[in-house]
């Protein structure tokens, strides 16, 4: 059975003078333990919002969420404050973007991990700390005793998401979150961090949704894809198939966007026209029928449902069918 | 004084290599580094050195008058400087220098005393806005922004007239009421934006309790713009004792050496003896300064922009 089975997941955002805002709209995947699960879309996808929405992050009082989110037969949305508060840090981690301003800075690295150690395992301060270090050692930051009494601005920018991932990783979370973990971090280092968290995986078993917009990403990390637009998955495929031959054409017009060493020289990237905010609701139509280079009159008229497709999920009525060749763009 | 403190600094320079610096000892740092942060620390440190001093360093008992002095008191004449009295007579025949020494100490006291009740009336009442937020902030913010629409000077009045006799508390009460609203806006708002900062985020994604949240991890965010400004608002609040002393609501014990009292009482003999009215607004002008500029340079030195 899996860990974490997310069900028409909705949420919806309202603020005063304004239309509700349907941010994710009826999203549902399943995640296996020792499993990663992609979630990729471009900015107002959706993504951030799901997965704060699992965590129970979101502000009672401007967003409504429904749906479920079963956590081993719990479902996380209707638990109380105090009993989520339990289960966060012990049960579910998560990673952030920007690993500086996820960073208390006025406290020590060290206690920033302690304090999760303490609340969550019962740990005495003394004993938190030696586990701190064996923390701060497994998520490979050498000398670590040192780096315990250290601030977060004496971290380099790798440094301090290692350690985040050890606070994260700390209480050992069935269930990880990481929400573009490696977007504030240059290259070499997102490397590392992938390796790492990869390895993390591997050794733990923990389930891992990576969240992120960057399809190195996913080529890399994750077993499964979600591909978001507009709040709805749009196409879910194994790895492997979804970068052999992508069925959906924004996940295809995502594929062709990304630079090639092979390409020959002097040919042009294919961007996808348009952006987010100028979709329509899913209400009426394919949200993505205006910015898609396949949509036909029914794109527009009726909204396609996510359906079994060659053994992944796809919304789509005009799917593309030849796989992405190397070097060849969308036209 | 200055090779002293650029030791100091060096010395700190090699603490911050050797290990975990903080937000405040990295700001002690960038100060030690600042000539205008030094001039005001260095008043400031000798003013309360004078204050703490004074009754050693006064020459003559300031709360008894001399016969010397009274002798020559006349309507139209105060004495000046003469044998063992610096700077002469006050008009009442007391030792004017030793009076302004020990004036020290009572405008710290007061001063000092009206900030801590301001700082801390102001950090409950800012820091329940800010960590409950709802209803219980609405009610007391509304309640700030009653006291803040009544310009400062106006409200210290009103509330040092309330009592029928000034005292030296009934000054710092009218002193502190005013600023209270502003600590409780300026904790609040820092409270505010810390609580929807990232690592507030990141602490309640791993199931970190409440009261931990507030107090480890908002609350120490929040502190810097409070102590900038209790700096601040200590030079205003010395001003402010003056001010109501100057329009007769302050103390009534009009032997107390207090620097405002001493201006107030000077200024039906400006023609007689400018010199009572000179010395104690030099020192406060000068005080306030100090502690303008050690506010001012903390407020630069805290500012995260700054930090490397």
């Amino acid at each position: 059975m899996s860990l974490l089975q997310v069900r028409d997941l909705s949420v919806v955002f309202h603020r005063k003078g304004t239309r509700p805002f349907t941010a994710v709209d009826g999203v549902s995947f399943d995640v296996e333990p020792g499993r990663t699960v992609g979630l990729v879309g471009e900015s107002g996808s959706g993504k951030s919002v799901t997965a704060l929405a699992i965590m129970g992050l979101l502000p009672k009082r401007n967003a409504d969420t429904s749906g479920e989110v079963l956590f081993e037969d719990t479902d996380l949305l209707r638990l109380s404050d105090r009993q989520l508060r339990d289960r966060r840090g012990r049960d579910l981690g998560m990673v952030f973007q920007d690993p500086l301003s996820s960073l208390n800075p006025v406290i020590p690295i060290g206690l920033q991990i302690t304090e999760v150690l303490e609340r969550h395992r019962k740990m005495e301060r003394k004993q938190a700390r030696v586990e701190a270090a064996d923390l701060l050692d497994r998520v490979g930051i050498p000398d670590p005793n040192r780096r315990l009494s250290e601030y977060p601005h004496q971290l380099s920018g790798g440094m301090r998401q290692r350690a985040l991932i050890a606070i994260a990783l700390a209480c050992r979370p069935r269930l990880l979150i990481a929400d573009e973990p490696t977007t504030a971090l240059d290259v070499t280092i997102q490397a590392q961090i992938l390796a790492l968290l990869s390895e993390l995986v591997r050794d733990t078993g923990t389930a891992l949704i990576m969240i992120t917009h960057d399809l190195g990403v996913v080529a890399g990390l994750c077993d499964e894809v979600n591909v978001m637009y507009g709040g709805r998955v749009v196409e879910r495929a194994e790895r492997h198939a979804l970068f052999a031959s992508a069925r959906h054409p924004y996940t295809h017009g995502l594929l062709a966007s990304i630079p090639r060493l092979d390409a020959p020289r002097g040919e042009k990237l294919v961007p996808i026209k348009g952006s987010v905010a100028d979709n329509i609701p899913w209400a009426r139509g394919c949200a993505f029928a205006p910015r898609c280079p396949n949509a036909l009159e029914i794109c527009r008229e009726i909204t396609p449902e996510l359906e079994p497709d060659s053994g992944g999920m796809l919304r789509c009525h005009n799917p593309v069918s030849r796989p992405v060749a190397a070097g060849e763009g969308v036209r | 004084m200055t090779s002293i403190l650029r030791r100091k600094a060096e010395r700190i320079d090699e603490l911050a290599e050797a290990g975990g610096t903080s937000l405040a000892a990295d700001a002690v740092k960038r100060m030690l580094h600042n000539p205008v942060a030094i001039t005001g620390a260095v008043i400031t440190i000798l003013f309360v050195l004078l204050a703490i001093l004074a009754p050693f360093l006064a020459p003559k008992d300031p709360y008894i008058p001399y016969d010397e002095l009274r002798a020559n008191l006349r309507p139209d004449y105060i004495p000046g400087p003469m044998d063992g009295f610096v700077l002469g007579s006050d008009h009442r025949g007391y030792d004017f220098f030793s009076r302004l020494l020990v004036g020290a100490q009572q405008t710290l006291i007061v001063g000092v005393v009206a900030t801590l009740i301001g700082v801390t009336v102001g950090m409950i009442i800012g820091g329940l806005a800010g960590a409950l937020g709802g209803w219980v902030d609405t009610l007391l913010m509304r309640f700030t922004d009653i006291l803040l629409a009544i310009p400062s000077l106006l409200l210290a009045i009103s509330i040092a007239a309330l009592f029928s006799q000034g005292t030296q508390w009934t000054v710092i009460i009218a002193v502190a009421v005013v600023s209270v609203p502003v600590f409780a806006r300026l904790l609040r708002g820092a409270m505010l934006s810390q609580r929807a900062s990232d690592h507030v985020l990141a602490a309640t994604a791993l199931g970190v309790r409440r009261r931990t949240i507030v107090f480890r991890h908002m609350l120490p965010n929040s502190l810097g713009p409070v102590v900038v400004q209790a700096t601040l608002t200590l030079a205003t609040s010395i001003i402010d004792v003056a001010a109501l002393s100057f329009l007769g609501l302050g103390d009534n014990n009009t032997s107390r050496a207090e620097w405002g009292l001493m201006l107030a009482q000077a200024q039906s003999l400006l023609d007689v003896k400018p010199s009572l009215a000179f010395y104690p607004a030099i020192a406060i002008i000068v005080v306030a300064l100090g502690f303008t500029l050690l506010g001012e340079s903390l407020r630069e030195a805290l500012d995260p922009k700054n930090r490397r």
